[in-house]
């Protein structure tokens, strides 16, 4: 075969196999990171194997220095001033998507869409380019956080 | 035979679309068409315009003779800079062939001030220099913004426009996906701008202080989580350089109120 004819396809697979995706990250993984996997678009364990609680879920899901949803999407949380319009509005978004597609979104929406500005909560942090120095190796949300997000976000049917 | 999974595939084919999908920048627009009826007011007042007190303070340092200095600057460009030239005011930041690096305004106020004035260098943002810049791009008031996108400078915008588009800190996320993607968004209480330079350094209303465009920059980074660039780093020029390029045709603003 040509060489120049598979250039692209090589190039792709490069990109694409987890050696660029270490030589972009940074450190190592810290060991309480718990891994999760894709199935069917979506995580149908729960992070580290935890339960959500939905009350703190909302709580966090409304504080600007936690998960700050609100920054980006409409809630209906009472009392909030002001919500953000870049995310669509996540009332009903249980009856929109099942639990395990919630909790891709939420972990690393990027998984769906490459193009999202959305962070992604509980995403790998060798992935993260230049953290902050008192965020190297963290997460944006522990995994407790992210299992009490998803179950608040559960209970909007 | 090389046998990939549907889901790579899927993956990589969003990979490729990327360069076919990224939002074409449309007409720029000031961050003043952003911010709220009663900022613009305070912006157009010079005397509601808490930018103006940097202004007067650059004045000040322009004008008179600095204790560590043995001229002024106004002995050269004129009291109140009056001799100073707006068209070339707004070119800011240049490219120099001779020294072949990016030149900022801060740069050049910095250098022709060690070099003519006997004083001691200011190193860039330093409370001194913003206050001289804010002085000096406020004489070019309503000029339109002209940096040069030829030759050379071709090549260093390309370089600008990669570091504005790459995702950085635990917030993820690249200027230009909220600059270009979502201008006219809410995040929160406020409208999401373009992202423009033509009004810096500008007055924020979030910190209360008078901010130069490299300033706003990492402090932008700070708030991704992420660790800004050193203030002179060719990073933070490249950056400078490409964000005020987008800003040409907007007529300076400087000291714009902003949040």
């Amino acid at each position: 075969m040509q060489l120049h004819r598979i250039l692209p396809l090589v190039l792709v697979l490069l990109a694409c196999s987890p050696l660029s995706v270490m030589a972009r990250g940074q450190g190592s993984l810290p060991d309480d990171y718990c891994r999760w996997e894709v199935v069917d678009y979506g995580i149908v364990e729960p992070l580290c194997g935890l339960a959500g609680d939905a009350r703190r879920g909302s709580m966090i899901a409304s504080d600007g220095s936690r998960g700050n949803c609100l920054a980006c999407h409409q809630l209906p949380i009472p009392d909030v001033e002001a919500y953000g319009t870049i995310g669509p509005p996540l009332a009903g978004i249980a009856s929109r998507l099942s639990v395990p597609m919630i909790r891709l979104r939420v972990v690393d929406t990027r998984n769906i869409n490459p193009m999202s500005i959305m962070p992604g909560f509980y995403r790998d942090p060798r992935l993260i380019n230049r953290p902050g120095e008192k965020y190297r190796g963290r997460t944006f949300l522990t995994a407790q956080q992210v299992e009490d997000v998803i179950a608040y976000l559960a209970t909007l049917k | 035979m090389i046998r990939i999974n549907k889901t790579t595939l899927l993956f990589c084919s969003f990979l490729l679309a990327i360069p076919a999908t990224a939002v074409q920048a449309g007409e720029a627009k000031s961050g003043y068409d952003y911010i709220k009826p009663a900022s613009r007011a305070m912006q157009d007042d010079e005397f509601e315009n808490p930018g103006m007190i940097a202004v007067e303070r650059g004045q000040g340092l322009f004008n008179n003779l600095q204790d560590d200095a043995d001229r002024a600057c106004a002995e050269c460009h004129g009291k109140d800079g009056v001799k100073l030239d707006a068209k070339n005011i707004a070119r800011y930041p240049v490219y120099s062939e001779d020294t072949g690096e990016i030149v900022t305004l801060q740069n050049r106020i910095s250098r022709c001030r060690d070099g003519n004035t006997g004083s001691k260098p200011l190193p860039t943002d330093h409370p001194q220099l913003v206050d001289l810049e804010t002085f000096v791009r406020n004489r070019a008031s309503g000029e339109p913004v002209n940096v040069h996108t030829d030759g050379q400078v071709a090549d260093l915008l390309q370089q600008g426009e990669e570091l504005y588009k790459t995702r950085y800190g635990l917030i993820d996320m690249a200027c230009y996906q909220c600059h270009d993607v979502y201008p006219g968004q809410m995040i929160r209480g406020q409208k999401i701008s373009q992202g423009q330079g033509n009004g810096f350094p500008a007055y924020r209303l979030d910190t209360g202080e008078i901010t130069s465009l490299n300033q706003r920059i990492q402090q932008c980074l700070s708030l991704m989580r992420a660790e800004p660039f050193d203030a002179d780093s060719e990073e933070s020029k490249l950056l400078e350089l490409y964000i005020m390029s987008r800003s040409n045709g907007l007529g300076i603003e400087t000291p714009a109120v902003r949040y």
